[in-house]
């Protein structure tokens, strides 16, 4: 079968910047998949590659088979992948439910919106306190909370995550990562953006080491984290 | 401790939310009692026209931060295909005096220029600035003045470079009177289809789907179509809309006034593009009050006998208020806007 999400080659400049110089990697149906690098490395790249916000110049980008990469953004969504961009990207102006109701765009408001609205809200208690608040009178972890909670809105088949840890105090980190957790064993398959490797590691079954555009290692997360390369570059030990 | 920190700030936000409606009702007073019933009426009159051409201004910047120099000169156009459609079309020379028949002109008049004028702005977005969508912002910025250019160069090339007169369908002698002063129907008229133009263009921002992904479009484009929403649709029916009503606006000043030119655009507009920067460039609510603020100030300066300074003077007290306050009226950190 093929895998949910695959990514082949994938080759994306900015101007004559090459950013990433041939990604592979594959997301399988119910699966977390992290992807970790230092800054610059490529990661957020990758995401808004997959995402449409970037075109790929080559290579190529499929969900379940079928190739997306010609796809508008706004298909891409439609087609079942989620994502919550890097530094959170919330709509500040708005409220925490119209940030929501902007989540589930694309679907026809009815009971089934309202069960996720419910369901976001059980993830996140914290979203339903402040419902009616401006998003961007929030705390950061609250906007990351949202962020998520928005992108779950659409009922993605796999959710993009780009860096969800950042800027957080560790403890809501681990809050985050739980409620990762939480979402995959619901059925959605997850892609984990991190440059805090040690955390994604623990949470992810599989990973991708990104260097400079290009993936350099792919390995269980448990072998990863014994590998010495990466514990020297990526855990500080 | 929670209760009463909570109260202070819906006592502020209340404050802050009455500060804006007191200053409107404040200003309009003074401007009542400083320039006497007829030249308020006329300043209202032509805020309403700049106001008008003003949205289609900030609705553009707000939502791809493009300064879209050619939209005085859709307005523009949009008063030629009005005279067109009045005079060739429907056959007017003069005002109608038959009230269904005049209704009935006046309505196709204005469903057919917005409707005409919103399909010309689609086109010229679709033609002049999606292709240069992820252009450095020179490039469309340069594109938007040749566009002004040419527009400017097809009206000249039909109907010449001279003013032209435009039938005056609602009969200027019919008035009513207030407080002593006659005050004309067809100023009332002009005030009540913006007003309801700018009010139904509030109610499209706020509460429908497209009026949702605008808004969210102009906040954060990228964010945006992460959500599903199709950004070249939204930037499209933007144009569109701001387009429609710059023909709405082309229609009203031709009733107004009776004529029109080809550099109409270029003096009206850049008032209303002036009104929209005062406002707080990328908020609605804020180019309707610009327009109307422009307007005050300018009929001012003339019932003073600073006419010919109106546009002076107008500008100079841009300058010295975007000093002091340089987003706007209504701009970046105040209240909602589109
Ligand atoms: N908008 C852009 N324009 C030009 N270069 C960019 C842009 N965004 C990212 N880059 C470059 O592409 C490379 C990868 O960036 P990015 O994907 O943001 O890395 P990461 O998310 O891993 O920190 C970096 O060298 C960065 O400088
Ligand atoms: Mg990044």
């Amino acid at each position: 079968m093929a895998p949910l999400l695959e990514l082949k080659d994938v080759h994306t400049y900015y101007g004559a910047v090459h950013a990433l110089r041939g990604v592979s990697l594959t997301v399988d149906e119910g699966e977390i998949v992290t992807l970790i690098g230092s800054n610059g490395a490529g990661k957020t790249t990758t995401l808004r590659t997959i995402s449409g916000l970037e075109r790929a110049r080559s290579g190529s980008i499929k969900l379940k088979g079928k190739s997306i990469q010609a796809a508008e953004p706004h298909e891409i969504v439609r087609l079942g992948i989620g994502h919550s961009p890097e530094g959170r990207r919330v709509f500040a102006r708005m409220s925490v439910r119209e940030n929501l109701e902007m989540g589930a765009f694309l679907r026809k408001s009815g009971p089934d919106v309202q069960k996720d609205f419910k369901k976001v809200f059980e993830l996140f208690p914290r979203l339903k306190e402040r419902e009616n608040q401006a998003a961007g009178t929030m705390s950061g972890g609250e906007q990351q909370m949202l962020a998520i909670g928005r992108a779950l809105m659409a009922q993605p088949k796999v959710l993009l995550l780009d860096e969800p840890s950042m800027g957080l105090a560790p403890i809501l980190v681990e809050q985050i990562f739980d409620i990762i957790r939480e979402i995959n064993s619901r059925g959605t398959a997850v892609l984990l953006v991190e440059q805090n490797a040690m955390m994604a590691l623990g949470l992810a079954k599989r990973g991708y080491i990104l260097q400079i555009g290009e993936v350099t290692l792919e390995d269980s997360c448990s072998k990863l984290a014994k590998n010495p390369k990466v514990r020297e570059a990526y855990l500080g030990v | 401790m929670v209760t009463s920190s909570a109260t202070t700030g819906t006592a502020q936000r209340l404050a802050a939310g009455l500060r804006l409606p007191i200053g409107i009702v404040a200003f309009l007073a003074l401007s009542l009692a400083v320039l006497g019933i007829d030249q308020f009426v006329n300043a209202l009159t032509l805020g309403a026209i700049y106001a008008l051409v003003a949205l289609g201004y900030t609705m553009v910047y707000g939502i791809i931060e493009l300064i879209n120099f050619a939209h005085g000169d859709v307005f523009m156009v949009g008063s030629f295909i009005a005279l067109f459609i009045s005079s060739s079309l429907l056959g007017n020379d003069g005002s109608i005096t038959d009230l269904p028949l005049l209704a009935g002109s006046v309505l196709i008049l204005f469903a057919l220029t917005i409707g005409i004028m919103a399909l010309v702005g689609a086109l010229i977005e679709r033609l002049a600035y999606r292709p240069l969508r992820r252009a450095p912002k020179l490039a469309p910025l340069i594109t938007a003045i040749g566009v002004s250019f040419i527009l400017q160069n097809i009206i000249q090339f039909f109907f010449g470079p001279t003013i032209v007169s435009v039938p005056q369908l609602v009969p200027i002698e019919w008035s009513i009177q207030v407080a002593g002063a006659r005050v004309p129907l067809l100023n009332l008229f002009v005030i009540a289809t913006s007003v309801l133009l700018m009010f139904a263009l509030q109610l499209f921002i706020s509460r429908t789907r497209t009026g949702r992904a605008m808004r969210t479009t102009s906040m954060d484009r990228d964010a945006s179509s992460l959500m599903g929403v199709d950004i070249n649709r939204t930037i499209m029916i933007t144009f569109l809309i701001g387009s429609g009503l710059a023909g709405a606006a082309g229609v009203v000043h031709g009733l107004y006034y009776g004529n029109t030119t080809f550099s109409l655009g270029f003096q009206s507009g850049l008032k209303a593009f002036t009104a929209a920067v005062l406002g707080g460039i990328g908020n609605t609510a804020g180019a309707a009050l610009g327009g109307f603020l422009i307007a005050f100030v300018e009929v001012g300066a003339s019932a003073f006998g600073y006419g010919r300074w109106g546009g002076a003077i107008v500008f100079s007290l841009l300058v010295i208020f975007l000093v002091f306050r340089p987003t706007g009226l209504l701009g970046s950190h105040t209240g909602d806007r589109a």
